[in-house]
């Protein structure tokens, strides 16, 4: 069966993973389009992985149907189903060289020596480690042992691939360069990815849609601009980069614009919001969004003073923990542009926060 | 650095000699050196030594101020000529093979099963295994003897289920009915005995196999049979090996099962040594008689290791 063009690839439906009455999977639905990298985020312990786990057929839905193009997969063996998978820290058989590794699944099809060969040496090459076949996986580093499971798991052409953690093994140098030849080789394939990872870094920079899990449930799903400058939820704005949070009273409610009264500023938003006058919302405000002056800004709203708490030099910026009137902290992100600054803020400085009509994000959930 | 730190000078040779770590590790080979390899060549010098009446002679004499060395070698060559030697050498190394194989066939799905069993199983199941070691050796090979012989428990069973004559047909028992002090009891003495050191390194094992491996060739496409035999069984070869060396070796030489639950035809290499021990009196033959076993046992097994570490050298 040949999915038509409008019909999704992969579509998760209502699905339910119960582990004695603690539902791991919460009635998550989404459907990922041919071609996609899709990347499940959240914190360990949210059910990302069961229910990466459930599409491999490791893990039985208690309710709910997973169809990849147009078939229903529940009765499937994970040995029957179309898709591969690259296990966290890899399951590399510790017994059987690189070559063999590569090589068993395609020894399971039953496929004649010699085409098991020549798609053994293109793996080796698409993963740059021809002279590495007849090595066993203890000889080889973890970057190496990395691409020798992508290499096993992509050797079928399967028409998913799913991966579990697929940095999560490597320090953080490697991790950002192999992100992107991860990425390459993945769309010189071509094949749809449905990736699992806590590392929010990594969901951002490897996959093309990403769906935030909290406690078994789909939060929001969508491109990573959206989930970051649009979150839907306090928990995501939360989970996602850092933010501050401010709760307030929806003071002013017009079409064009609203005014959010807190405790230590008032908010002026650029664009109307569901909601009514005197409803309590919340403010989310990322770091970086906020610029810092030792003068009062003209402006009386979208502004705020503050006190130089704590300071957090990262090299490319740095991070001032101020302390508002109420008590309440705010970070702002301030990018060092210049090598040295003549009026560097310090420990113990007034200065007034302000931050543009467009920044905020107004969370009513 | 020079002698005057210590690390050099004599008294720092015998400070490392006797270090903590030293000690430790020379104990069991001092052990292993006098409780083992001593004998052992005692038993050697015996095999090559005369017997004086009851007394075996020096090996070395001097007379007419000459030093004289008696070796005696009749005895090796009297079991390279009669072929009762050889066949019972033979005979003992295939009722050990067997009696491996058969524990190998029972003991693995026992280990497979109980390293896979709930957690909290495991200790249960265990203990359950290691029980037979709170009783007897000897008592519990006894108690075969009752249950095998006519009228016993199993023997009920055996010839009541019509089994005896499988037995017979396929020349384990001589006829029908009569199952004690046949090749079958003997084996079945054996494996009884030996089976729990089948699968305590084979438990050992299976238990620290990383199962996701298992998940990893399903998802490549391998049933749960194709993977059992691909990735649980060649990784589970440490444990075969361990296990199956610690029931052939002694059953090579065993005599206690033999003497209780052999017969006749039933010939076994430890039987003519107590014989040519205790009944013959011929204590260098019996001592020759040992010394060929012992090197029938080490010689494969040594050429065995060297391949095996040479092959872990390669990379596993």
């Amino acid at each position: 069966m040949a999915a038509d063009g409008n019909r999704s690839f992969l579509q998760i439906q209502d699905v339910v993973k119960d582990f004695n009455g603690h539902k791991a999977v919460n009635h998550a639905s989404v459907d990922i389009a041919k071609g996609e990298i899709f990347a499940l985020l959240g914190p360990s312990g949210c059910g990302k992985s069961t229910l990466l786990r459930m599409l491999a057929g490791f893990e039985t839905p208690t309710s709910g149907r997973i169809v990849l193009d147009g078939v229903d997969l529940a009765r499937l063996p994970p040995y029957e189903r179309p898709m591969n998978m690259m296990f966290q820290s890899y399951a590399l058989f510790p017994h059987l060289t690189v070559w063999e590794n590569i090589a068993f699944g395609l020894k399971r099809e039953g496929l004649p020596r010699e085409q098991v060969a020549a798609r053994v040496e293109t793996m080796l090459k698409l993963v740059q480690l021809p002279k590495f076949a007849h090595r066993k996986p203890h000889q080889l580093s973890g970057g190496q042992q990395q691409r020798v499971a992508l290499a096993r798991s992509l050797a079928k052409q399967p028409q998913l691939l799913l991966l579990d953690e697929p940095l999560g093994a490597l320090d953080k140098k490697l991790r950002e360069q192999t992100q992107l030849e991860l990425v390459n080789i993945i769309e010189q394939v071509g094949v749809t990815c449905v990736m699992v990872t806590h590392d929010q870094e990594e969901a951002m920079t490897m996959a093309s849609r990403i769906a935030v899990m909290s406690e078994g449930r789909l939060l929001q799903v969508g491109q990573p601009g959206d989930i970051y400058e649009t979150p839907a939820t306090r928990f995501v704005a939360d989970f996602i980069g850092n933010v501050n949070l401010m709760d307030g009273v929806l003071a002013v409610d017009e079409p064009d614009h609203v005014v959010i009264t807190c405790a230590d500023c008032r908010h002026y938003v650029g664009h109307g919001i569901t909601g009514s006058q005197g409803m309590a919302v919340t403010v989310a405000l990322r770091p970086e969004k906020i610029q810092l002056s030792r003068n009062k800004p003209a402006d009386e709203y979208n502004t705020a003073l503050g006190k130089v708490k704590e300071m957090a030099y990262f090299g490319s910026f740095t991070v001032y923990h101020l302390l508002l009137p109420s008590g309440a902290p705010l970070k702002v992100s301030v990018a060092n542009v210049e090598r040295h600054r003549s009026d560097e803020f310090t420990w113990g400085d007034d200065v007034w926060a302000h931050w543009s009509r467009t920044a905020q994000i107004v969370l009513t959930s | 650095m020079n002698g005057a730190n210590g690390t050099n000078g004599i008294g720092g040779r015998i400070r490392r000699a006797f270090s903590g770590r030293r000690i430790v590790i020379a104990l069991p080979y001092l052990f292993l050196l006098a409780f083992f390899l001593f004998p052992f060549l005692i038993v050697g010098k015996i095999s090559v030594s005369e017997m004086d009446a009851v007394a075996v002679k020096d090996l070395f004499s001097v007379a007419d101020g000459s030093l004289r060395m008696n070796l005696k070698l009749s005895n090796y060559a009297f079991i390279a000529e009669d072929s009762l030697y050889l066949q019972t050498y033979l005979s003992s190394l295939r009722y050990a093979a067997a009696t491996t194989v058969l524990c190998l066939a029972i003991g693995y799905p026992f280990a497979y099963f109980m390293a896979r069993a709930k957690s909290s199983r495991q200790p249960a199941l265990l203990m359950l295994v290691m029980l037979p070691f709170w009783t007897s050796f000897l008592l519990r090979v006894y108690a075969w003897k009752g249950l095998l012989t006519e009228h016993g428990l199993i023997a009920n069973l055996i010839i009541g289920s019509g089994l005896d004559h499988g037995l017979a047909f396929a020349g384990l028992i001589p006829a029908p009915g009569k199952l004690m002090n046949t090749p079958f009891s003997l084996v079945l003495g054996m494996v009884y005995t030996y089976l729990p050191f089948m699968i305590l390194p084979l438990y050992a094992n299976l238990a620290k196999m990383d199962l996701r491996l298992l998940e990893a060739a399903a998802d490549l496409g391998a049933s749960p049979w194709v993977a059992f035999w691909k990735i649980t069984v060649p990784l589970s070869k440490a444990g075969i090996i361990a296990g199956a060396m610690l029931v052939f070796i002694p059953c090579v030489g065993e005599f206690v099962i033999p003497e209780l639950l052999g017969g006749p035809e039933t010939l076994m290499i430890g039987r003519v040594i107590w014989d040519e021990f205790f009944s013959n009196n011929d204590w260098p033959m019996a001592s020759t008689v040992a010394v060929v076993m012992i090197l029938l046992i080490i010689v494969p097994l040594a050429v065995f290791n060297k391949y095996q570490a040479e092959a872990q050298e390669h990379g596993r």
